[in-house]
């Protein structure tokens, strides 16, 4: 049982390297066109909505918290403060998912929908001196912010629905302080999908804002 | 470790793996690592022969100067149909997939791997994603070359393009799930005495390979996202026109191709250590050398995919440090080599159908391996780019390596897999067949590709034909090498006598247990006393792990 535990949490970690692999290839790329069009990403970026990124920071912080505790009570065997700690996290997972609807809705409005014919028109922002040249650039930042938000939120969705699943396992009483294997690794699951909000926070909504610095 | 010898009608009367259960459902839901061995042995066979359909049509345009059988969009889509098959869906499941899924478990002395639903998962995933490259032949083709380069892939190929890009991404997650499920299983479900130090190793190199995987996959994966959503879109990462750069393309491409290319050839190096040491009966010489260069190649590996863009303008700076570490990276394969070699010098070696195998692998491979020092040198590397020289060095490697070690390994395990022996004389002349057409098909490709025959064209210049005609030639020796022995294994399914439980009378946990190996590989988890190869009775040496 125990050999089991370390290799489900061993497996996990080495999935989570996968993972880092896949967003790093993302990060790598953004950083290179950051560099390379600097001014237009600051500029672009004040186009994100920094309280609603904050928002989001906070209630995902909350729910690795929320989570964390859920693996504790896994672990003392506390059946009902595991099911609501649960409930939590997934609640919490459900209102980031909310907050960014709210933003992508928001940026559907403003026509900064590069993916999409008949939503991208960049000529009314009135920060850009170089009109024609900046909204060229600002189109690849906003893939970017696509890209890099919506893998993003695709990992929350699973870690929704895995959250869900666990839920109703530990409903049926699958786990106890000698077995909780799943719970645990789904928790580093989660911690994970947060840590990569972490870094996505400040690149994609803060450049702006520190241009001055840079 | 000693091997009692059974009589053969009872071995084949003893329940295994294969007498377990019967019906296709039995197979298809299989947890059982070694039917899903079996299971990619099948399919990988399939996807070989659909590659080599290619690559024989490829030859026959060949044959003349002119193009004549067909035009260049179509020669195109042969070229990349057949590097895309061969690459994603044959020689990187190769021998993890099949080999190692089969025998790292038993070498280890483990029942299964440490997550048998995942194994079975990562098939279906190939299979969905072979699916995918297949639908995309059938429904015309992709004309981008196996390298998917933007911005023709994302913006100006008229073919299949995010067909085939999502059946190599869907295959990439059922590399990584092979990797991942290797890793845990050769760190936590050793059985006791099986420490580092004793491992086999084919062990260490599927090991070396699995890290490949998992750091390496998710990369070419996101890469060929982003080329999947360009299209789709037209949102302009990699497109010059609105400001993206087609060569981080390149870089972010190769960055994982470039450890591919050692996905290719770790796992057929693991198969070449066992096959060296049984066959001269020795322990393989300086095994704590050949264990850590297998993770030196892959950690370095990682760190030279810069070569293939020695042209692309990539800063001079970049270009010397590519350089450098490709020279670097030859250093431990060479150790790989000359151990095998000091491993054989003194020995007792017999002339098995899987040693020749091995014979060949070192020949051709240090071809391989040098002629890509050849293309580590900047200066070198200008004239012969994108020329046949290219072509036929990372085919000395990829078919004189891995195709190689995985038709030498598949003969040495096959009495194990099966319980049945192959016809040993026809095994021999395949051998020597694969071995003659391998080199009369590649080797006159150096010399066209130094005088200057460029890569992916239909049609060239007349004063290379001889040496294209003598391609062609042997490419027709080299298909019948691989026909034979495809025959022979079918029919000794049915008819081949009786293998016993040790053949080789091998080293190896593999070969303690019975053939075909029953359903939990072990009747009693076995307990390791003594180092990997220990072939000498008379001396122990002492390893130091």
């Amino acid at each position: 049982m125990e050999q089991q535990f370390d290799s489900a949490t061993l497996g996990m970690w080495v999935f989570l390297l996968t993972e880092i692999m896949f967003f790093g290839g993302m990060f790598c790329a953004y950083m290179i066109y950051r560099n390379m069009y600097p001014a237009a990403f600051a500029s672009t970026s004040k186009h994100m909505e920094p309280f609603w990124g904050a928002t989001n920071t906070l209630v995902l912080i909350v729910s690795s918290l929320t989570m964390a505790l859920a693996v504790r009570a896994a672990r003392l065997g506390q059946q009902k403060a595991l099911q609501i700690l649960l409930l939590l996290t997934i609640f919490f997972g459900l209102c980031f998912l909310g907050v960014k609807g709210v933003e992508y809705h928001q940026h559907w409005v403003d026509k900064n929908v590069p993916l999409i014919a008949g939503h991208w028109d960049y000529s009314n922002s009135e920060e850009f001196p170089n009109q024609a040249q900046y909204a060229k650039q600002a189109q690849i930042l906003f893939c970017f912010y696509f890209f890099m938000t919506g893998f993003h939120a695709l990992h929350m969705v699973v870690g929704v629905a895995l959250m869900l699943t666990i839920f109703f396992m530990a409903r049926r009483g699958k786990f106890n302080a000698s077995y909780f294997t799943p719970v645990e690794i789904s928790g580093l699951y989660w911690h994970f999908v947060d840590i990569v909000w972490i870094f996505l926070f400040p690149l994609l909504y803060l450049i702006g804002r520190t241009k001055e610095m840079m | 470790m000693s091997t009692v010898l059974q009589d053969p009608q009872t071995v084949a009367e003893t329940p295994n793996y294969l007498n377990a259960e019967y019906g296709w459902r039995s197979w298809l839901f299989t947890k059982d690592h070694k039917r899903i061995a079996i299971l990619y042995i099948i399919s990988i066979t399939v996807m070989f022969f659909l590659g080599g359909i290619f690559a024989g049509l490829i030859r026959v345009e060949l044959l003349t100067p002119q193009g004549d059988l067909v035009n260049s969009d179509t020669y195109n889509k042969f070229f990349t149909m057949h590097g895309i098959i061969m690459v994603f869906f044959f020689l990187i499941p190769s021998i993890p997939a099949t080999l190692g899924n089969f025998f790292v478990p038993m070498m280890i002395g483990a029942k299964d791997l440490a997550f048998p639903r995942i194994n079975l998962l990562s098939w279906y995933i190939y299979i969905a994603g072979a699916i995918f490259a297949l639908a995309a032949v059938v429904m015309g083709g992709v004309d981008t070359g196996w390298t998917f380069y933007t911005p023709f892939s994302s913006t100006f190929s008229n073919t299949f393009v995010i067909t085939a890009a999502c059946g190599v991404f869907i295959a990439g997650f059922s590399s990584i799930l092979t990797g991942l499920n290797f890793i845990v299983t050769i760190h936590k479900m050793r059985a006791p005495g099986m420490t580092w130090g004793r491992l086999p190793l084919f062990v260490w190199a599927n090991y070396a390979t699995s890290l490949i995987q998992v750091l390496g996959t998710p990369v070419v994966a996101i890469t060929l996202a982003l080329v999947g959503l360009e299209r789709a879109f037209h949102i302009g990462i990699f497109d010059p026109a609105i400001g993206g750069d087609p060569i981080l393309f390149q870089h972010m491409f190769w960055f994982y191709s470039h450890p591919a290319v050692y996905i290719m050839i770790l796992p057929g190096m693991g198969v070449m250590s066992e096959l060296v040491s049984c066959f001269s009966r020795k322990a393989v010489f300086g095994y704590p050398f050949v264990a850590a260069s297998s993770i030196g190649i892959a950690v370095i590996g990682f760190l030279v995919w810069g070569h293939h863009m020695f042209v692309t303008g990539m800063s001079m700076y970049a270009s010397l440090y590519f350089s450098l570490l490709s020279f670097l990276v030859a250093v431990p394969s060479a150790i790989k080599i000359f151990n095998w070699t000091a491993t054989m010098f003194r020995g007792s070696i017999s002339y098995a159908t899987p040693m020749l195998y091995a014979f060949g692998f070192i020949g051709l491979f240090t071809i391989g391996g040098l002629t890509g020092l050849f293309l580590a040198t900047l200066a070198v590397d200008v004239h012969v780019t994108d020329t046949y020289f290219v072509v036929a060095h990372f085919h000395y490697v990829m078919v004189g390596g891995m195709v190689l070690a995985y038709m030498g390994g598949l003969h040495f395990w096959w009495p194990k897999m099966t319980g049945k022996m192959y016809p040993e004389g026809w095994a021999k002349f395949a051998a020597l067949l694969v071995f003659a057409g391998f080199n009369l098909t590649f080797f006159p490709q150096f010399i066209a590709g130094y005088l200057g025959q460029p890569r992916r064209y239909h049609a060239y210049a007349p004063e290379f034909q001889v040496y294209n005609v003598l391609s062609t030639a042997g490419a027709t020796i080299l298909g019948l090498g691989y026909i034979i022995p495809f025959i022979y294994f079918v029919w000794s399914l049915k008819y081949g006598a009786p293998a016993g439980n040790n053949p080789w009378k091998a080293k190896g946990l593999e070969w303690e247990t019975t053939s075909p190996p029953p359903t939990y590989n072990f009747e009693t988890t076995p307990i390791v006393t003594e180092e990997a190869y220990a072939y000498a009775t008379h001396k122990k040496e002492e390893h130091v792990g």
